[in-house]
């Protein structure tokens, strides 16, 4: 059964490919042209009409019409809003949902109910009733208007901070409402933590506070960077989100249309990337880090 | 964590106290929901009456079920919801484990590829996908969202992966290898040990993805809106819906109705969700068993 180490490597590579393949043809089929062919309409001045649709290069100009915010959106406003209430709520979420996600894997009584509760907000969130929700205001404290706390925060952080931060006291339900994902990501990974490596942990002196930082987080590290890829996304794409309403909104509208909104998207998208790499590094940092200790 | 967690009193206390109270938060609104949901018009118009309407009343859920078409219209919804879920799911964890147990020439780009692909909001490539299907002529029918999910390019398909590979690459190496020395090949590893172990990850993809197909709206109105409906897209068209249901030409909408009508679509995933959840928790005494 011995084989020369060149042909295995093309055996590994071939049976890798067989696994993936069906990946690989979906993506060529079915996202790999749209993507080109929306790059090419954000350059264009796309017109649907009945007959079809009518593209005409223009170059830039979608582009240029973006950051020149004629009617009453501006871009640049947005997506740094948009960024700084990132770069706040992405934290929140990732520490809140592993804490409950521990709770909800304690040995309690009547773990099925809860568990199913707090499934709740996986459905809700990511339906049309959150947006009922949030504008029957259903998911903000009135106390914390009522108290002054934004005035106070008004007060003490500049301008560009003060609203973002703002957002996130008034919006700190619907963070909780956004967690549910998370959740149940954290509780999946640490159902694979072995009961043992605690048991041979406590034997060897360690307390409850130790093995935490030793074994769970450790185990659930993975888990935090697929959780914060999502929670990004997930709050980037949200339909009530300022920039993907634009989108929307653009796309079929007259003057504007799908050109316009390409462009949108696109720019939207490199901000995106911008985004994640700068959270990835930060990971990378923080387990760098742990690794030393 | 182990047993010492919730040692002691009030350790114990404070967690069921947390878990209660978060609890509340997110169960709030569907207890308001179902309470408006069974008042009558007298009890709705009555600001006396708040959270427990003065009879149990039903006719609001039987207009709702008119108004939704609920048999034929909750068929159709698990038809273009389970299937693309479960392919979706089967086909990213195929993906996921390849990238996880395999080298692969340019895997960075491939996962270049697969993050790209999840950051681009989905508008930006539906109008190109939405004529690519018109010229397959699936447009209108279950197939244009079926399609894109059994070849990985569905809903969050990317994050999918993600998940997968996370759990496969957590797989200790040394069961593939003796795997192999038994002269299983790589299928057969992928069968009889990727698949088990990985189970609390393919449960959870399958449900994320169950849900997220059963609550979109912008992707199926488009593909599949102007002939056939799901519950959630008769209901975001509630209003018109009402007006055309024959029938009922006396009666006004109310919010009761409309409440009724949202209960009616979040209980078959609530449903789904119970179901699975016992096997969420076999799934680890299994995996507990194997010692990994």
């Amino acid at each position: 059964m011995r084989k020369s180490p060149l042909k295995q490597k093309t055996r590994e590579t071939l049976v890798a490919w067989s696994f993936m393949s069906i990946w690989a043809i979906g993506f060529l089929a079915f996202t790999m042209i749209p993507i080109f062919t929306s790059l090419y309409y954000s350059l264009s001045d796309v017109v649907l009409s009945g007959e079809g649709i009518k593209v005409i290069l223009t170059g830039f100009d979608n582009y240029a019409q973006v950051f020149s915010s004629a009617e009453g959106f501006n871009f640049l406003r947005s997506v740094s809003d948009f960024a700084i209430e990132i770069l706040f709520k992405v934290p929140i979420i990732t520490v809140f949902a592993i804490i409950i996600a521990i709770l909800l894997n304690q040995k309690i009584k009547a773990r099925g109910f809860f568990r199913a509760i707090y499934f709740l907000p996986v459905i809700i969130a990511s339906g049309p009733v959150i947006n009922q929700l949030i504008n029957q205001g259903a998911a903000t404290i009135p106390l914390v208007e009522e108290l002054g706390f934004i005035n106070l925060i008004n007060q003490t952080f500049s301008e560009g901070l003060a609203r973002p931060i703002a957002n996130i006291f008034s919006e700190l339900i619907v963070i909780l409402w956004f967690s549910g994902v998370q959740i149940l990501l954290f509780i999946a990974a640490l159902q694979k933590i072995d009961k043992a490596t605690y048991e041979a942990a406590m034997i060897d002196g360690a307390g409850v506070w130790e093995s935490f930082w030793k074994i769970t987080i450790p185990a659930l590290s993975n888990m935090v960077l697929v959780s914060i890829v999502f929670t990004i996304i997930n709050l980037a794409t949200f339909s009530e989100n300022e920039v993907i309403q634009h989108i929307k909104t653009n796309m079929f509208a007259l003057e504007t249309g799908f050109g316009f909104s390409s462009a949108i998207a696109w720019l939207y998208f490199l901000v995106l990337v911008v985004i994640l790499a700068v959270f990835f590094l930060i990971f990378k940092a923080f387990s760098k880090e742990r690794g030393r200790r | 964590m182990g047993k010492s967690f919730n040692d002691g009193f009030i350790g114990k206390i404070s967690v069921y106290l947390l878990l209660i109270i978060i609890g509340f938060v997110y169960l709030f609104p569907l207890l308001k929901m179902f309470a408006y949901s069974i008042k009558d018009l007298e009890d709705l118009v009555n600001p006396t009456v708040q959270w427990i309407p003065t009879k149990f009343y039903l006719e609001n859920y039987k207009v709702s079920f008119l108004v939704l078409n609920y048999g034929v219209t909750l068929v159709f919804s698990l038809l273009v919801t389970l299937v693309p879920a479960l392919l979706q799911t089967i086909t990213t964890s195929l993906m996921g484990y390849a990238l996880a147990k395999f080298k692969v020439r340019g895997k960075v780009i491939l996962f270049a590829i697969i993050f790209l692909t999840y950051l681009l909001p989905v508008q930006v490539y539906m109008i190109p996908r939405y004529v690519l299907f018109d010229q397959f002529g699936i447009l209108e029918t279950a197939w244009a969202i079926i399609l894109p999910a059994s070849f990985g390019q569905g809903l969050s398909s990317p994050i999918f992966i993600l998940i997968f590979y996370q759990f496969f690459r957590m797989q200790p190496i040394a069961l593939d290898e003796s795997a192999k020395i038994d002269g299983a090949n790589a299928y057969q590893t992928f069968m009889k040990i990727g698949v088990p172990l990985a189970g609390p990850a393919y449960l959870t993809a399958f449900l994320f993805s169950f849900v997220w197909y059963w609550n979109e709206t912008y992707i199926s109105s488009l593909f599949i809106g102007s002939e056939l409906y799901t519950l959630q897209l008769k209901l975001f068209n509630f209003t018109s819906q009402f007006n055309v249901t024959q029938g009922l030409s006396e009666q006004a909408l109310n919010e009761a109705i409309r409440y009724s009508a949202t209960i009616l679509i979040i209980l078959p995933v609530l449903l789904v969700y119970v179901i699975m959840q016992k096997w969420f928790v076999e799934g680890i005494d299994r995996t507990g068993i194997t010692g990994e």
